[in-house]
């Protein structure tokens, strides 16, 4: 079935999965927001554990989707991986270190001789959430602003800063994505905690939370999207490949392909509505609707990165080696293969629906905070 | 491409060794007690007897501690071919990202997934639904090490792939060669067994510890039946597939398997040395002893490697100055056609910028009848094609030793439990505590076997590590990797602390 397909919808297919993978990663990413929220949303230490255990039930699912994205950007787009991993060497590596004190701080929290201490695993906790979610942020900012590599004639990636990707942190304008994610994170971990922990005192202090997340969220995340369409941005032929300069190609990108423009509005009217329902009308439902919005606005701004001819990782030493879809994916064969693999992906996402029906039927309670017949983080 | 300086390559081999073989101190444990766990439940369910859901609560316990850590680790071990090998992952990307990829779909998700369910679910669905989960926590383990180890064998053994000299890499040609290469499955298979074995020895060992201790006897008993017949069975399954891996070695990296028997003169009916101290002032073509004091099974290595007991096993010196007599090419006549094949990638690039399309094409040529030694155009001289030789023959040996004294270990306490009074044997419980460190030392001396012993390829005579690793000033990767050792260092010391107070806690004191 796949076979069929030209190498060009392939690519295209492959990016689509990409960016379906980067919304859910940016929604699961809420598990880094909640981290941030501990101690503000908590008034003692049980309301804490609540709080902990609420996101330790789904920290895994976070943690496996950073994991594919990778292995999923390795396998269709190799030249991204190699490029970007091997260049912005100290970005990525920060960010991965984030996630490496995440893994363990949950279950070591609470458990005896666990050697650092409580505060030590809630402040990695806290690390991973701030300092993580803003480092990735950033990275995918680079999207946008662009890198300073240049590929030689065998495609090896040359950095051209000694700071190997810190300097990402230098370029202002990629504060505006990162720090609206980080808002954004935050304001979906509230709308989890209400859907998840059937405890009073604590929903009263997310509701306050979300509203004041929000009016944070705005500006940066309307600099961002400005900025972004505003923007001049690279281009590729589609027979040469070479790479020219166009003027706000992002606007014109959601202009030609008015589905994405679609899809971008609808995923932030959904977040404003849940936020909207959590704050004013005091629901408790509304974790799927900022989560399907989530990752329909995501996935609209990645595949306007992708698509319609746009480079979507500019060098800002050497235009030519900016990478495409045409340029850096797989091969015909990989591309076929792994799309028979990419079968899976609806089959994996019904089982973990499925689990997270199943597990979350039964909220988050006192009582069973405090039951010893539980495994508690 | 060009030879990066040795200091850049050292220190990037050295990250990856260390991140590696952090990573597979929680690995093995993980594969092991997953199962062995699920049994235990399996035992629960079946019988309905409340000791069974407590022992199986214990166990899971320290499986999750155990966890935690693997997951940490393992982490980095995905994006690490980037950050720091990012010309393998160009040059090689197109093929070796795919099982990476295949993992994180079949395998990651399946096991984070039932994880919540099999820790947090006991009073949240039925008894059923939970007992699923925790066989599929157990079967998404194994099928993520099956994935990366397909990834490995094919470094090992590169199969399913063509060179394209456009964009200068290989493209998979076939999946089904890549994931099912018997170097691939050998792998596998060795590598599960390994990680059963150490499961079985920490339940047998931590067992031995409570009962030595006169605490939880009962249970501390029963866990130790279920430990002893899983590692009597699954330490005979990895005797036997280390024999398949054996096998394969000696067919596609006859340096390799060489080295783990410190063999220079290649022999026929060629034997094993069961025990040997290697001749440090031994060289390459010398006539000096290459082994003191040993001793050796003989006709083994023939039957080993070819399963023949005739069959000639090429040494170092055949394999590195040639044998004709056997028909082994040496290394030289590699690297002058390694050579050829480098610079008619070169010929056919600069053929390409003037379009000239008959100079590409005999470029093209030439390069295809040349490029199964591609690189061997970079090595400098024959001698370069041979690994670290002490190294890879004692951890082989190692390796080898303890993994015989693991099946007698079992053979003896699963007797003892069976048809006598195994609290009465305190030598053989005391011998079970000490043996779980010996499963970790022999799972890593495997690992430093297969990783050191096919130096200096990153891909088995495609691209030596030289040219594997991402450029950047070697001093990012000094910092990175004390980061890394201080980091896993840290977490590893609260790893065993927390294991220790729980084993101290004990099976009923938890729950």
């Amino acid at each position: 079935m796949f076979e069929t397909l030209s190498l060009h919808a392939l690519q295209v297919y492959w990016w689509i999965i990409i960016a379906l993978l980067g919304g859910l990663f940016v929604f699961i990413m809420f598990i880094q927001g909640g981290q941030t929220l501990l101690n503000q949303l908590s008034a003692s230490d049980q309301e804490k554990s609540m709080l902990v255990n609420s996101l330790g039930r789904k920290w895994e699912l976070g943690f496996t989707t950073l994991v594919l994205f990778g292995g999923a950007l390795f396998a269709a787009f190799p030249k991204f991986y190699a490029t970007s991993f091997g260049g912005a060497y100290w970005l990525w590596l920060g960010i991965l270190f984030s996630f490496i004190i995440q893994a363990v701080s949950y279950e070591y929290r609470k458990k005896e001789s666990n050697f650092l201490g409580a505060k030590t695993y809630e402040t990695f906790l806290f690390i991973n959430g701030s300092v993580g979610t803003i480092l990735l942020g950033i990275a995918i900012s680079t999207f946008f602003s662009g890198a300073a590599f240049t590929l030689d004639d065998n495609n090896f990636v040359h950095w051209s800063v000694g700071t190997r990707g810190l300097e990402a942190l230098m370029e202002p304008l990629n504060y505006l994505l990162a720090i609206a994610m980080y808002f954004l994170v935050r304001i979906i971990a509230g709308m989890y905690f209400l859907n998840n922990i059937d405890h009073e005192p604590i929903r009263t202090r997310t509701r306050a939370m979300i509203k004041r997340n929000i009016v944070y969220f705005l500006p940066f995340f309307l600099g961002f999207v400005g900025w972004v369409l505003m923007k001049d941005v690279y281009t590729y032929h589609p027979d040469t490949l070479k790479v020219t300069q166009v003027s706000m190609h992002h606007l014109y990108t959601f202009i030609e392909l008015p589905y994405l423009a679609g899809m971008f509005l609808i995923g932030v009217v959904m977040v404003l509505v849940a936020v909207f329902n959590s704050v004013f009308r005091e629901k408790n439902c509304c974790i799927f609707t900022v989560g399907i919005g989530t990752v329909l606005t995501v996935m609209a701004l990645l595949l306007n990165v992708g698509l319609n001819h746009t480079i979507y990782y500019p060098s800002t030493t050497d235009m030519q080696s900016s990478l495409s879809i045409a340029n850096s994916a797989g091969s015909h064969y990989t591309l076929t293969a792994m799309s028979y693999a990419s079968l899976m992906v609806p089959f994996v996402l019904a089982y973990i629906a499925f689990v997270w029906h199943a597990m979350d039927k039964v909220k988050i309670t006192e009582e069973e905070i405090t039951s010893a017949d539980e495994h508690q983080y | 491409m060009e030879l990066m300086n040795t200091e850049l390559i050292d220190w990037s081999r050295a990250q990856f060794a260390l991140t590696a073989l952090y990573h597979f101190l929680f690995v093995p444990l993980t594969l092991g007690l997953s199962f062995i766990v699920a049994i235990m439940e399996t035992i629960y369910v079946k019988t309905g007897d409340q000791r069974w859901k407590t022992i199986t609560r214990f166990w899971m316990t320290l499986f999750a501690i155990n966890f935690a850590i693997g997951v940490a680790t393992g982490l980095i071990m995905e994006f690490e071919f980037g950050t720091n090998w990012a010309n393998y992952s160009w040059f090689v990307g197109d093929i070796f990202g795919a099982p990476l990829a295949v993992e994180g779909i079949l395998a990651f998700f399946m096991e984070s997934t039932f994880f919540a369910v099999m820790f947090f679910g006991w009073n949240k669905v039925s008894k059923g639904f939970h007992l699923v989960s925790t066989w599929l926590v157990a079967v998404g383990s194994n099928l993520s090490a099956f994935w990366i180890l397909v990834a490995n064998g094919w470094m090992q053994y590169p199969v399913g792939m063509e060179f394209n000299p456009d964009t200068v890499r290989n493209e998979m040609a076939n999946f089904w060669d890549v994931a099912l290469s018997p170097v691939a499955v050998a792998k596998f298979l060795h590598t599960i067994g390994s990680g059963y074995v150490i499961g079985a020895l920490f339940v047998i060992g931590i067992s031995a510890w409570m009962i030595l201790k006169g605490r939880d006897v009962l249970e501390a008993k029963r866990s130790m039946v279920v430990g002893a017949s899983f590692g009597l069975l699954v330490s005979i399954f990895l005797a036997v597939s280390g024999d398949e891996s054996a096998h394969q070695v000696a067919q596609q990296q006859p340096v390799k398997l060489a080295a783990m028997e410190g063999l220079y003169k290649g022999e026929e009916r060629a034997g094993i040395i069961a025990v040997g101290i290697l001749n440090p002032d031994k060289k390459i073509g010398d006539d000096l002893p290459p082994l003191y004091g040993d001793v050796e099974i003989p006709y083994a290595l023939s039957l080993l490697g070819y399963h023949d007991i005739d069959a000639f096993v090429p040494g170092l010196d055949d394999l590195v100055l040639g044998n004709e007599k056997y028909g082994i090419e040496g290394a030289a006549s590699k690297i002058e056609k390694g050579k050829i094949a480098v610079q008619a990638l070169q010929s056919y690039k600069e053929a390409k910028k003037i379009d000239d399309k008959i100079a590409m094409a005999e470029a093209r040529k030439l390069l295809d009848e040349y490029m199964p030694y591609f690189g061997y155009g970079y090595l400098e001289k024959p001698t370069d094609i041979v690994p670290p030789i002490a190294l890879t023959f004692y951890s082989f040996h190692i390796m080898v030793g303890l993994g015989t004294w693991f099946i007698l270990l079992f053979l003896i306490v699963l007797y003892l439990t069976m048809a006598s009074d195994i609290t009465r044997f305190k030598k053989i419980l005391w011998l079970s505590v000490w043996s779980i460190p010996l499963g970790y030392i022999a799972a890593e001396a495997g690992w430093v076997v297969a990783e050191v012993g096919r130096q200096p390829w990153a891909i088995q005579d495609l691209m030596p590590v030289g040219i594997a690793a991402t450029h950047i000033d070697a001093g990012n990767v000094k910092v990175s990797f004390w980061l890394f050792a201080v980091l896993f260092t840290v977490l590893l010391i609260a790893e065993i602390k927390i294991m220790l107070r729980q084993i101290a806690i004990g099976i009923k004191g938890g729950h």
